[in-house]
């Protein structure tokens, strides 16, 4: 059985739905506060982004445009990562969504990014196998975020 | 799910070189005695007894009484926080949540 998870950011934002709505859809203002990309806000459009390789992964987010209801509702694809069982960075087939509502004091603003399966392969957590070199490597980052 | 706690608490224990020797160890031979632990390194019995709890606590190793011994192997989902894609991409998305925040105040 495939268990799914999904995170949640969500914050009302001084600003209108069409303000905020221009930052979700254009390419360039994506650039800035999320990652280079060839978006376009336009339901089956194909599209990347691109971030720093790891492990056997290029660093390649395939996406989709799902949804795109302007200043209301935009949802895309988000697949990436790698099918090696000892990857750091698993095979992901999820869903980015993000909703605008009109509240007090501006615009509601919620990402819910969907689909993550809970790892279960137990050869992943082999602390010997080849890809605990790479865990190791992520241990110093994870510590430097936390 | 594995919170960004629990990201940091196994990414703190196994900061420590000496612990993750002991980790590393216990994770290629299987199962380990802590005796023969003790044994087969230069770190003192009460240090490597410090580093096997702190193992264990962060749910690391897990540990089977056998008489007088004590066996250790590594717990098999131990990893888990550290691999799981989830707690990576919570911080993630909220430091990126925050940058579209910043870009928004900029561009008032």
């Amino acid at each position: 059985m495939r268990e799914t998870r999904a995170i949640t950011v969500e914050k009302v934002l001084p600003y209108t739905a069409e303000k905020i709505w221009h930052t979700l859809t254009s390419s360039e203002l994506i650039a800035k506060w999320l990652m280079p990309n060839d978006f376009v806000a336009a339901v089956g459009h194909r599209f990347n982004f691109r971030t720093r390789p790891m492990g056997d992964w290029d660093g390649v987010v395939h996406c989709e445009v799902l949804a795109c209801e302007p200043s209301r509702l935009l949802r895309y694809s988000w697949k990436g990562g790698s099918d090696s069982s000892t990857s750091p960075a698993p095979r992901l087939d999820t869903s980015v969504t993000w909703t605008l509502t009109p509240a007090a004091g501006g615009t509601h603003l919620k990402m819910v990014h969907d689909g993550f399966v809970l790892p279960e392969n137990q050869s992943a957590y082999d602390a010997m196998s080849p890809g605990w070199g790479r865990v190791a490597d992520r241990i110093g980052d994870l510590t430097a975020q936390g | 799910m594995a919170s960004a706690a629990q990201v940091t608490v196994v990414a703190k224990t196994l900061a420590d070189p000496t612990r993750r020797a002991v980790f590393e160890r216990i994770a290629r031979e299987g199962e380990v005695a802590a005796t023969s632990l003790v044994r087969g390194s230069k770190v003192s019995q009460p240090a490597v007894s410090q580093h096997l709890r702190a193992l264990r606590e962060a749910g690391l190793v897990t540990e089977r009484r056998d008489g007088r011994h004590i066996h250790y192997r590594v717990a098999p989902k131990g990893l888990a926080p550290l691999i799981d894609w989830l707690g990576h991409h919570q911080t993630f998305w909220r430091e990126r949540f925050e940058n579209l925040e910043k870009l928004l105040k900029e561009t008032e």
